[in-house]
């Protein structure tokens, strides 16, 4: 798609904007973007270039993850409730569980920055995540199949591969 | 509309039964998690009729007459309240700004003594709060995760292999919790010590905010410190972390008091006896001024300066002196210098004189 500026360059960055309910998309190089300084022609009141970069950056490390981000700004909204990751990016908020799954990729950064960290190790539902349950508990074990080989503890680390074995079997049947 | 019966009264009966320990210094603990059910949008897009529908899921599982080992629970629907009592709810900490003024189908479930606030349909579907009085992190958390386990028999919740209990901000994601207690630490606030403290803390994964939550103001020498890592650690190790910074914050404020006393006793003496006074017989007070006294008569109650009021006193006179509680109290729609006026004859009436 060529820059709806320029005309000439491609289009490299793609938003859309939702005021009352009212959709507009743009498509614009970045060299339009930059020259235009931080307005887009023709959205009243004026709308910042810079905050939705700003947004995106605050969203994402330097260097290469950026750019997956503009990819995913580009072309990833929420099948579930509509939310792009742009909106997204701006309200700071999920529209909805589903989101999670398609922002996925633009996500490990975030939750790095806010919370030093990109994986749950706390609480699982006990009804729904049973299986969960068990999975982490074969990683468990795995871990500590690993550690007692190497201290040469073969009979306990049989009894672990055994046990091991068993849950895997358990999980596959259910 | 009716009279809401958790409005009537300014302290709650769990803060009334007082309890937990390093109740000089810490004056309640309150654990709040979040959680969303499976396939129905986050409240932020969420249409008034899926709203509803999250209101007829989570409501039966807490809604029948019969009481629980948490009590009986009365549902409060935000639409059957008139302003004042929200601003009363807000005020006691049993409902958040954002259920007031974000909500679409906002309710809340409350228990008898408020021990236990379930709010529906504010930020996320569901919020569990348990409050204690004294620092009982431990003790709060416990009954959430109880309470949590009770819905999780009816309901599916959002919930991601990876991410954990899947929340509306990325803030919360993971455990959902939410674990925080408020302090007052006049001694650390008088010696000059609050920010160096309060700094440290912020570089352990916790933070600090003022008693109304996000963006409020500290005053009164109250304090907030909560967790602010909801990803990649457990539950306990979370508990564990806000538990051992403050008992280093509690060590910390004892120190700084017993020095104030050895000192500069009769400087904090003076202070002490002067708002008193102040509070016995002044005739227009502001809030940010009568907090600050009411910091001093407690400080003072607890250095030995003073022999009363008890602590529950004080605290009911924290909330006594909000805006939205004196309105309840003296009359609907007060200027600023009428709630000056009434505050001041509220505090005259239970510290000092009685015209």
């Amino acid at each position: 798609m060529l820059c709806q500026e320029c005309g000439v360059k491609q289009a490299t960055l793609h938003f859309t904007k939702i005021v009352n309910g009212e959709k507009t998309e743009f498509h614009i190089c970045e060299s339009c973007a930059r020259e235009k300084g931080e307005l887009i022609p023709g959205t009243p009141g004026g709308f910042s270039i810079h905050s939705l970069l700003s947004g995106l950056l605050d969203l994402e490390g330097p260097g290469k993850e950026k750019s997956a981000a503009s990819k995913i700004a580009q072309t990833q909204a929420c099948v579930e409730c509509g939310m792009t990751y742009s909106q997204f990016s701006k309200l700071g908020r999920f529209g909805c569980s589903s989101c999670y799954k398609y922002f996925n990729s633009g996500l490990d950064p975030l939750f790095k920055r806010v919370h030093g960290s990109t994986l749950h190790v706390g609480k699982i539902p006990k009804r729904a995540g049973a299986q969960i349950v068990v999975r982490r508990q074969i990683e468990e074990m795995k871990q500590e199949l690993g550690i007692s080989i190497l201290q040469e503890e073969f009979e306990k680390a049989a009894e672990l591969r055994d046990h091991i074995r068993r849950l895997e079997k358990e999980i596959a049947q259910e | 509309m009716p009279s809401l019966r958790f409005t009537e009264q300014a302290l709650s009966d769990f803060m009334r039964s007082g309890g937990g320990s390093h109740s000089e210094i810490v004056i309640s603990s309150r654990v709040r998690i979040a959680r969303n059910l499976q396939h129905i949008p986050f409240p932020l897009l969420a249409s008034l009729k899926q709203s509803e529908e999250v209101l007829e899921q989570l409501t039966p599982v807490f809604g029948g007459e019969e009481a629980t080992e948490y009590g009986s629970f009365q549902l409060v629907k935000l639409v059957d309240l008139e302003d004042l009592d929200k601003k009363v709810l807000v005020e006691k900490h049993l409902i958040s700004p954002s259920l007031v003024n974000e909500s679409k189908g906002g309710a809340v479930m409350l228990n008898e003594d408020e021990s236990v606030s379930i709010m529906i349909n504010e930020e996320d579907h569901l919020r569990i709060q348990c409050l204690f009085p004294g620092f009982q992190v431990q003790e709060a958390w416990e009954r959430a995760t109880a309470i949590d386990d009770i819905f999780e028999e009816t309901v599916n919740y959002a919930f991601d292999d990876k991410r954990g209990y899947l929340t509306s901000c990325p803030t919360n994601v993971g455990t959902g919790l939410r674990a925080s207690v408020m302090m007052h630490l006049p001694a650390l606030v008088m010696s000059h010590q609050i920010n160096r403290i309060l700094s440290a803390v912020n570089q352990v994964g916790l933070t600090v905010r003022g008693i109304y939550g996000e963006g409020s103001e500290a005053v009164g020498n109250i304090f907030q410190i909560s967790n602010q890592i909801t990803l990649g650690q457990s539950e306990i190790e979370i508990i564990d972390n806000l538990q051992s910074v403050v008992m280093q914050i509690i060590e910390h404020e004892r120190n700084a008091r017993e020095r104030l006393l050895a000192d500069s006793a009769l400087r904090i003496t003076d202070r002490v006896m002067r708002s008193y006074g102040i509070l016995s017989y002044a005739a227009v007070l502001e809030l940010k001024e009568s907090a600050q006294r009411l910091s001093d008569i407690r400080l003072g109650v607890d250095l030995g300066i003073l022999q009363g009021p008890s602590v529950s006193i004080m605290n009911e006179l924290n909330v006594k002196t909000q805006p939205g509680f004196l309105e309840k109290m003296f009359g609907d729609e007060m200027s600023t210098t009428e709630r000056d006026m009434y505050r001041a004859k509220l505090l005259r009436e239970t510290l000092g004189t009685k015209n």
